[in-house]
């Protein structure tokens, strides 16, 4: 082969795989986001379950991370997403099914229950306005909205706790259940506000910081 | 004399096949030891956890430890691959000093591939490599402008978001600040003061193979989950993140280490090895700028590798350098960056204010105007930038009472920096300008530095600082200095002297108009983000407040013509370099600086003869011919 | 000096006089606009004293730099038309000037005096009120009467801001409002990472930092809408940390905080006590 054909070889090879590198680091890793879940509509607006678990299971690409997962209704068909679109302008009630232990809340202010209606939470059948703040497990926050709804914890002794996703209803859980009106269309974002990230620094590294885990989206539609 | 093996073309008949050429010390070698040497480290490092349950939370899944002594394995593994302990090996039992073992081992490109001790093949792997990393730094910039278009929808997911700008500005301050001493001081500085090689040329070597290590472990951020603090890495906050800062903090170690090396080696060559008559008042100001350049690279770069060994030593074995509640405190990594971080920022600057004033001369025709105004402005910028850290701290809560005096020095350091624009601008005057590609760079640097510059005034001033710190007129501050300076720069030094280092001409037309869509489209891009600021526009979100769409979209369609305008210097570069290759003149510049008086090629050993310098560097006007008359046997090779 | 028409003598008098005087004129034209034209609408606007003061600084600054930056470019562009290469095929060179001792004697001076004295004004102004900006637990510019200040403590955490008022029963909000005409002090302090607290309306911006007090200074004006953002890098949802407050009038404070303290009593019941820093639990690796 002549030079200049060896050359114009080697810079088509070295483009081709320039070109491929891009649209693999763009794919699998720039877009490499869960996917989302619809609330069930209702007659009066929409129904969403979520379920918050100690480990997000062997199957995960981080199996001992806590999670949110969403669920249906009898807490089957997990799904690990974290992006959940609800109705605009509508009343969605969420409920929430809590497997995981308490870690406690490194501001107890947020053990109030804020932004729903009436300004309450249904925790286990009893409408509760604040927890205990050392039984926090969890908490179910958009602050852009002022809705922050903290998730009390399973008792650390409790037979038939629940390990890692996918639970059941016949584990240990505590049921937490509220309504919310949600504005115009548009994109909000959640989070938890518990330390509950076990092993990183002030409890807020690794699944608080990382969307799919203990924070993501309401795509308001 | 020299006795060096024989160059001839002739001898070289009888080379051997392709594969048998690539067993030995180099690139692959190194690639394998390296791989090697990543999970030798990450196997010892989980062994270890294994015995200390202590450092160790399972619920986390991480093992810092595992991946930092993978990252250091590897990098071990890569430098012993590339050849780099076969000399200290051969002195250890016994062998002579000497140079002689790649010098006439290989010829065409496999030098490029391996350990090199000729100052210009090192000068040139740089090149290439740090251009390498530019551009993934630039992709991932366009990637930054992609997700800032629409404030409420998100094209990438948020963490991949924070990783895209934290290894932008990663990839852009470590890579970079070799950007000039690596390809251009390393091909120079020997020529310019006359002798044929660095002080330390395997150190050389080491410098711009550490660096590639460097970027390459950067970029295994992203197997890690990424780090979610911008190149700051502040702490606690770092400490907090996943194994993916662990790459972060691998990368900035490494070039800690490869910028301490290279400034150390330019200093004693600066120092020692100039050929007779090169007086420090004879020195080109290209050298003087390396020279002041490699005084901040040696003394900020060890500051940052201790920071980040601390940070890491937080991060493993649960120590409280940085929190607070143990005993730490944040300040502390804060002042223990910015220490590093500010001189960090003049290793950026000083290198393009020598590349201009280099430059200046040989367009307008002219000596260089005020030189020791020029070397005192140097200087000046060089020791005032160890004084102003705190600049970036100033509503951090530090105390009160410093506050004062760093704005005091921070508005100080504009007046060396007014020496180098009076130098400049004193070198247009009354000279017979040409409009080459290098020169436009140049002039471009005059008018992008002019705005970082003054901008600077406004961070300078405590009560205007309350408004615009961490917020996007910090971006558009260091954009238009690091880039609109610096980058021009070097863009200039590099369609200046590349008809030398290569022996090519990059095509002029292509040059021009890469220069102009470069500089209209990069001031497109970052003249608004000044506007962002004042408008309250923090840095580093993926959200903003929705009456900024329309100007961030302005901006990241400038991005993009931006990038295109660089994506055309690519282009320019491979067809001018590796297809047309229409051989350049000797001078084609009608430069009177001693590189252009040697042949292009210029040969192995640089000189025939050593030089002897006997005049200014500038000789312009004087009608005189600047070729130092040559010293009479002397120094041989 | 091969011919380039332009040595010493009448040439050489009319560039320096042509280059001063295209200077002047630009400065005089660009300086007023810049100072009555963008002065008044430079950031961060008049909602506090504080903001108000920086709009003075920003339009000072910017009278300063304006005539620097045109006689930088001022006499670029004439050098680049006046001495442009008219001759190529002549190859010659430019004049050997070297140098001027007495031109940079001058631009020391005069780059000197102007470094000092946007230094000094900028000292000073700082030292007023503080400007706006954090100062840290013992902050010296205080402005009278600071003992009576309204505190307001900015609690940033990952990923809000929230807001506990100890001359209110320690009450903490999420929102914030702010009684107008009054003097307040902002105690800064983060419960985990570096966060900074920025308001911009009112021209406060102060880092908050774990294990901190950065004490802030600002006096409100008239009722207003004003944006705080978190202006540090501080995790993931950092871009979306952000909330909206109100300047409002003396009455209307007393009736929110009022309100506030009975919708938010089982939270304050809950609270570790009023304290200029917290340290919560877990500091280090939880589980």
């Amino acid at each position: 082969m002549s030079g200049y054909a060896k050359r114009a070889v080697v810079t088509a090879i070295v483009t081709a795989a320039v070109v491929a590198a891009i649209v693999l680091y763009v794919a699998l890793y720039l877009t490499n986001v869960p996917g989302s879940a619809a609330a069930t509509r209702t007659p009066i607006g929409a129904q969403l379950f979520l379920a918050t678990v100690p480990e997000a299971g062997p199957s995960d690409p981080h199996p001992t991370w806590v999670s949110f997962f969403a669920v249906n209704a009898s807490a089957g068909d997990w799904r690990h997403v974290t992006t959940y679109e609800v109705p605009a302008n509508s009343l969605v009630r969420i409920t929430i099914y809590q497997f995981d232990s308490p870690s406690g809340l490194r501001n107890p202010f947020i053990s109030q229950v804020a932004g729903t209606v009436g300004g309450v939470m249904t925790l286990d059948g009893k409408v509760t306005r604040a927890i205990p703040p050392e039984e926090a497990s969890h908490a179910f926050a958009l602050p852009q909205l002022g809705i922050s709804v903290p998730l009390p914890g399973v008792e650390e002794e409790a037979k038939n706790a629940c390990e890692h996703a996918p639970c059941s209803l016949a584990n240990a859980h505590r049921t937490i259940s509220f309504v919310i009106h949600t504005p115009a269309k548009g994109l909000y974002r959640w989070q938890c506000f518990v330390p509950c990230a076990a092993g990183f620094i002030t409890g807020f590294g690794g699944p608080m910081q990382t969307v799919g885990y203990m924070g993501g989206f309401l795509k308001v539609v | 004399m020299s006795a060096i093996a024989g160059t001839s073309p002739g001898l070289m008949s009888a080379r051997a096949p392709l594969w048998r050429r690539l067993i030995g010390f180099n690139l692959l070698t190194g690639i394998v030891l390296g791989v090697g040497g990543w999970y030798l480290g990450h196997w010892i490092g989980t062994e270890i956890h294994g015995v200390s349950l202590a450092y160790f939370s399972a619920t986390a899944g991480e093992n810092d430890i595992a991946i930092m002594l993978g990252y250091l394995l590897g990098v071990l593994g890569f430098l012993i691959g590339l050849g780099f302990a076969v000399y200290p090996v051969q002195r250890v039992f016994g062998g002579q000093p000497t140079l002689a073992e790649r010098e006439s081992h290989e010829h065409g490109l496999l030098r490029y591939f391996s350990l090199s001790t000729d100052h210009k093949v090192v000068a040139k792997q740089y090149m290439v490599g740090i251009g390498f990393f530019f551009f993934i730094g630039g992709l991932n910039a366009m990637a930054i402008r992609t997700e800032l278009l629409q404030p409420n929808t998100h094209v990438f997911g948020a963490n991949q978001y924070l990783t895209l700008v934290g290894m932008h500005g990663s990839m852009m301050m470590g890579i970079f600040t070799s950007g000039v001493l690596g390809p251009f001081a390393n091909w120079l500085v020997p020529i310019m003061i006359g002798s044929r090689r660095m002080a330390f040329p395997r150190i050389e070597s080491l410098t711009f193979w550490l660096l590639m290590a460097a970027g390459v472990v950067l970029i295994t951020t992203i197997f890690f989950g990424g780090f979610q603090t911008g190149w700051t890495g502040y702490q606690p906050l770092g400490d907090q993140g996943t194994a993916g800062y662990d790459a972060y903090i691998g990368f900035f170690a490494l070039v800690g280490v490869s910028m301490t090396l290279l400034g150390f080696n330019l200093i004693v060559t600066i120092v020692t090895m100039r050929a007779p008559g090169m007086t420090w008042s004879r020195l080109p100001i290209f050298v003087w700028s390396v020279l002041a350049t490699a005084g901040l690279m040696v003394l900020a770069a060890p500051t940052l590798i201790a920071t980040l060994l601390m940070a890491a030593m937080d991060r493993s074995v649960q120590t409280a350098f940085f929190i607070p509640g143990q005993g730490g405190s944040p300040y502390l990594f804060q002042n223990l960056f910015w220490v590093f971080g500010h001189p960090e920022v003049y290793v950026l600057a000083l290198p393009g204010f020598g590349i201009v004033l280099e430059l200046l001369p040989v367009f307008t025709r002219k000596p260089l105007w005020g030189y020791r105004l020029a070397v005192a402005g140097i200087l000046g910028v060089g020791i005032l930038s160890f004084f102003v850290w705190q600049h970036h701290l100033f509503v951090s809560g530090i105390n009160a009472d410093l506050r004062p005096f760093f704005s005091l020095s921070t508005e100080l350091i504009s007046i060396p920096t007014g020496f180098i624009f009076l130098c400049a601008l004193g070198t247009l005057w009354r000279g017979r300008i040409r409009f080459t590609v290098p020169m436009l760079f140049c002039l471009a640097w005059a008018f992008n530095f002019l705005w970082g510059g003054v901008s600077g005034i406004f961070l300078a001033d405590v009560p205007s600082d309350v408004t615009t710190h961490g917020s996007f007129f910090v971006m558009a501050h260091f954009h238009y200095t690091i880039m609109g300076g610096l980058i021009f720069a070097f863009f200039a030094a590099i369609y200046y002297w590349v008809p030398k280092m290569y022996g090519y001409k990059l095509s002029e037309r292509l040059g021009k108009v890469h220069f102009w869509i470069m500089f209209l489209a990069f001031n497109s891009t970052f003249a608004p983000l000044f506007a962002l600021g004042f408008l309250g526009m923090p840095r580093r979100v993926i959200t903003y407040a929705t009456n900024l769409q329309g100007l961030n979209d302005w901006v990241s369609a400038s991005a993009y013509v931006l990038g295109l305008s660089l994506l055309l210097f690519l282009v320019n570069a491979v067809w001018s370099l590796v297809f047309k290759r229409e051989p350049a003149e000797r001078n084609p510049w009608q430069s009177k600086s001693i590189e252009w008086q040697l042949p292009t090629p210029v040969p192995l050993h640089d000189f025939e003869q050593l030089p002897v310098f006997d005049g200014d560097p500038y000789p312009y006007g004087d009608g005189r011919v600047p070729v130092p008359a040559v010293a009479p046997v002397g120094e041989g090779g | 000096m091969s011919g380039d028409g332009r040595t010493r003598g009448k040439g050489a008098r009319h560039d320096a006089r042509n280059v001063t005087l295209l200077w002047l004129l630009a400065s005089a034209i660009m300086t007023p606009i810049v100072v009555f034209v963008f002065g008044p609408h430079l950031p961060p606007g008049h909602g506090s004293n504080e903001a108000a003061g920086q709009v003075v600084d920003n339009t000072v600054l910017l009278a300063a730099a304006a005539p620097i930056a045109l006689g930088v470019l001022v006499f670029i562009a004439y050098s680049l038309w006046a001495f442009r290469e008219r001759e190529p095929q002549l190859q010659a060179d430019g004049v050997p000037l070297r140098g001027n001792s007495s031109v940079q004697f001058w631009w020391i001076v005069a780059t000197t005096t102007v470094a000092l004295s946007l230094s000094g004004y900028g000292i000073i102004r700082l030292l007023e009120t503080g400007a706006g900006g954090g100062q840290g637990p013992e902050p010296i510019a205080v402005p009278p009467h600071a003992s009576n200040a309204l505190q307001v403590q900015v609690i940033a955490q990952q990923w809000q801001f929230t807001y506990r008022w100890p001359s209110f029963g320690g009450v903490e909000t999420r929102e914030i409002e702010l009684p107008a005409h009054t003097l307040i002090e902002f105690n800064v302090t983060s419960l985990d990472v570096i966060h900074s607290f920025w308001a911009y309306q009112l021209g406060v911006k102060a880092d908050a930092n774990p294990g901190v007090n950065n004490i802030a200074y600002v006096t409100t004006r008239g009722p207003l809408a004003f944006e705080v953002r978190c202006a540090e890098l501080c995790g993931v949802w950092h871009g979306y940390m952000y909330n909206g407050g109100q300047v409002v009038p003396r009455a209307r404070f007393a009736s929110w905080i009022a309100r506030a303290r009975l919708q938010y009593a089982p939270a304050t019941r809950n609270l570790s006590p009023y304290s200029k820093t917290y340290f919560p639990e877990p500091q280090r690796r939880a589980g």
